[in-house]
């Protein structure tokens, strides 16, 4: 197996970008990445690329050949969709390219863009997602869904709503410094206590924001940064997925997530580790509860003990085991098919020491990446290390 | 027409095992899809989802189900927006779970209390915004509400 680094990293800023294409997006995105890397784009032989509601936020079908042109690159361009884990599954497909010898330089990542679309439409089409005729047409919404994991865990597990405000809290004072970030300011548990609900229990500020965006990554071989002298000091070295039955209700358990313990366990293998060596993380808090089941899937936390990690400040900034620096999807944003790449572009400069909040984890060697699609019925994860 | 799928009720094509499926609930005879090994799950099925048995027949939902969580939605869909706020229930009804909207008997309880560990039955109703066919959990009381 060769040996995957990520060579360069490049993101559009998260938020409103009315008037601005999605293939304009995407472009941004890969050539920072190209710039980032030094990495010549004629040397690409592969684009993966996720998207998840194109079709109906730009009328938009097969868009891989189209961001393949925007980014300047020719070569076999696929479009990956797995609802919000879009560009994790595009991510993992690169990683394998390269780690089995098939190519050298990889781009990888995806775009969204959502916020052209008024909010019920968004929400309508974030709702397809799940299964359409036995849960959309029962009127489960995306943060419905999420509210109803939420009610079950608090129901297995105990915790409550304010758990969940110092998760939202959390994340939102990790945004600030971020210069991508969608939400720069940071909120106290009060406010995100008062603020209107959404699906209860899940309230306004423990939902991620509509965003539009777009990630991507260089990855390349070992012996391709080696040949061109990069300077790619993290490596790829771990990646799993795990799949579940589509509808919440046909699950095991309503208030855990059995892909992701799946993709964990797969990527934790695969990189040689164990949960105990991961030092930092950025996993898919769509919305706070789904932070909660994603540190339990990752082996963090026991299920029943991720519901209190940010509130005693174990996952907070300055806590023993950082989570979401980047400001997650919550106060970051989630442009849907682009958050696979933003997380790993995030960790990847967390682990470099570039990232604004690279202060907060000085001496971390190993970062791991949780993306989500749907309830989980979908889910990916990476293990990244600094080999160098 | 109904085996090439052009309905001509005005359903999708794509939805008439689920169509089916409503009318026998409707009717009192809702069913699961249950295998050998006594996994359930909802039509159409070709095999199990659990572990791929092709040995398939239809078994009667329990008559109450049990409410296994809940949620009181507030921002709906374009599809339900003059049914918010309702509430969306996952149920266990035997050999499967069901998700529905809980309503009460009388109208004006909008949305009704609803808790985990309630009992249910269950029925189809109509959407308040365009009348479509959706699932419909009804709590079970002492006091009889229906």
């Amino acid at each position: 197996m060769t040996d995957v680094r990520v060579a360069g990293v490049g993101l559009t800023s998260f938020g409103s970008h009315p008037g601005r294409t999605g293939r304009d997006l995407f472009a941004e995105a890969a050539l920072r990445a190209f710039e980032d890397g030094d990495v010549d784009k004629s040397d690409v032989e592969e684009l993966n690329y996720g998207n998840f509601m194109g079709a109906l936020a730009e009328h938009q079908g097969h868009q891989a050949p189209l961001m393949a042109e925007a980014a300047g690159v020719r070569c076999p361009a696929t479009r990956y969709e797995s609802a919000c884990a879009s560009a994790g599954v595009a991510v993992r497909e690169a990683v394998r390219t390269v780690a089995a010898g098939d190519a050298d330089v990889v781009l990888a990542g995806g775009m969204e863009r959502m916020t052209n679309l008024p909010t019920d439409e968004v929400t309508e089409g974030l709702a397809i997602a799940a299964d359409d005729l036995f849960e959309v047409r029962a009127g489960v919404t995306f943060p419905g869904a999420y509210a109803l994991m939420a009610n079950a865990y608090f129901d297995a597990y105990g915790g409550g709503r304010e758990d969940l405000a110092h998760v939202a809290s959390k994340n939102h004072a990790n945004a600030v410094p971020n210069e991508y970030a969608q939400y720069r300011r940071e909120v106290s548990v009060d406010e995100a206590m008062d603020a209107p609900p959404v699906a209860e229990p899940l309230h306004l500020y423990d939902a991620c924001p509509i965003t539009d965006g777009a990630s991507a990554l260089v990855l390349v071989s070992a012996e391709y940064a080696e040949r061109h002298g990069l300077d790619a000091p993290v490596a790829v070295t771990g990646t799993g997925q795990g799949t579940d039955r589509m509808a919440l209700g046909d699950r095991e358990h309503l208030a855990r997530t059995p892909a992701a313990d799946d993709a964990a366990a797969a990527a934790y293998a695969d990189a040689g580790i164990d949960a105990g060596a991961v030092d930092v993380a950025e996993v898919h808090d769509c919305f706070t509860i789904a932070e909660v089941l994603a540190l339990e899937s990752l082996g963090l936390f026991e299920p029943g003990e991720g519901i209190s990690a940010a509130r005693e400040g174990i996952t907070t900034a300055d806590g023993d085991l950082p989570v979401n620096l980047s400001g997650g999807l919550k106060a970051k944003g989630h442009p849907v098919g682009a958050t696979g790449g933003s997380q790993i572009a995030e960790l990847t400069r967390l682990l470099r020491g570039d990232h604004p909040n690279s202060e907060r984890v000085p001496d971390a060697d190993v970062g791991v990446a949780h993306n989500a699609g749907g309830t989980v019925a979908s889910a990916v994860v990476h293990v990244l290390e600094v080999a160098e | 027409m109904s085996d090439d799928g052009a309905a001509d009720d005005g359903t999708a094509p794509t939805d008439r095992d689920h169509a089916e499926w409503l009318d026998a609930l409707a009717d009192g005879d809702g069913f699961a899809i249950v295998c050998p090994d006594g996994h359930g799950s909802l039509p159409p099925r070709r095999v199990c989802p659990d572990c791929g048995s092709p040995d398939l027949s239809r078994e009667p939902l329990d008559e109450t189900g049990t409410v296994e969580t809940y949620s009181v939605v507030h921002v709906p869909s374009p599809r339900f927006a003059d049914d918010a706020p309702y509430a969306t229930a996952v149920a266990d009804f035997g050999p499967t779970r069901l998700t529905g909207i809980v309503r009460g008997g009388d109208a004006s309880d909008d949305p009704p209390s609803v808790g985990i560990g309630d009992a249910v039955t269950v029925d189809v109703g109509e959407r308040e915004t365009d009348g479509e066919r959706l699932v419909v959990f009804r709590p079970v009381t002492s006091a009889g509400d229906d």
